[in-house]
């Protein structure tokens, strides 16, 4: 059976589509969740895509994670029953719901950075990164205004020893990010945020790579070995 | 009616780039000795009939809950003079 992977609409979404579209070229069925609905959809795994969610009034995500939607996606999620995949704005909604810890800022150069940006994998062992290989290089697209990474050190160290830093900027840290974090998981491995946007480098044609296929692969390959036999 | 004001502020270990980005225009403008800048948000919250312990507690619950992330901010509850 297709898994089927929710994908959130807030007021303010900007990626829900190309997410959609992502999960699809992966070879499973986006299901459209809406964020006042309190309705999973009996769906196998959430998306929270990038975007201005309530147009960044207050802080980011900070109106979003309220929403009816997530009052049933967060003990879900924190549970570690739910596989979820947070980019930038989705991210940001993780942070701020305390599924993931720390906090995402104003980028330190103050510029809204777009480009295609250079990654390392650093944990593989999360529901959305297993069809990578660790320290893989991936290209993928870093889009954001306040992807700025940031945590106390005790946290900062917590999540180095536990291996919860689930990919690294190579090349420069483009938006000053503590430790050059570009994404984290909890401690389940199942809920993922990740700045840079994996669904927008899936097609030669509209993307700098394919390589952020493995993220919505991923979620497939552990869907079907976790599957009864 | 009354008010209560609500201040939050980015805590002093989290670096402000905005706060960064108006001392040094400070110094461009010409006005010197302004030695560092850190901007925050004020909330103005009117709330129905006199201000008591339970309504600034709530007032407490509300910037904790919603108008603070206490991962990277403080925040002060007070009544304007």
């Amino acid at each position: 059976m297709t898994a089927r992977v929710g994908v959130v609409t807030f007021p303010g979404s900007l990626d829900d589509k190309d997410a959609a579209r992502a999960v699809r070229l992966a070879g499973a069925e986006p299901v459209p969740l809406w964020h006042a609905e309190a309705d999973l959809k009996s769906v196998d795994a959430v998306i929270l895509p990038g975007g201005f969610s309530y147009g960044d009034y207050l802080r980011c995500g900070a109106i979003a994670r309220f929403a009816p939607l997530m009052a049933e996606l967060v003990p879900a999620a924190r549970s570690g029953a739910l596989p979820v995949l947070g980019i930038c704005n989705g991210f940001q909604v993780l942070t701020e719901s305390g599924l993931l810890p720390g906090a995402l800022i104003r980028n330190s150069s103050l510029r809204f950075v777009n480009r295609e940006q250079a990654l390392r994998v650093e944990s593989t062992d999360t529901a959305w990164t297993g069809d990578y290989e660790k320290a893989q290089e991936i290209l993928l697209v870093l889009k954001s205004g306040e992807g700025n990474y940031v945590a106390d050190e005790a946290t900062l160290d917590e999540l180095e020893s536990r291996g919860r830093v689930v990919a690294r900027y190579v090349g420069g840290n483009p938006n000053g990010s503590r430790r050059g974090i570009a994404g984290l998981t909890n401690e389940h491995g199942n809920v993922v945020g990740l700045v840079p946007h994996p669904e927008h480098a899936v097609e030669a044609l509209t993307g700098p790579s394919t390589d952020g296929l493995g993220f919505f692969t991923s979620i497939l390959t552990r869907q079907v070995s976790a599957a009864p036999v | 009616m009354a008010r209560v004001v609500v201040d939050v502020m980015l805590k002093p270990e989290i670096l402000d780039p905005q706060g960064r980005a108006i001392t040094e225009a400070c110094s461009r403008l010409g006005f010197e000795g302004v030695d560092q800048v850190r901007q925050g948000k004020r909330f103005e919250i009117e709330v129905e009939g006199e201000v008591d312990e339970a309504k600034l507690a709530d007032v407490r619950r509300l910037a904790e809950t919603l108008l603070a992330n206490t991962v990277i901010e403080d925040f002060e509850v007070h009544i304007p003079q």
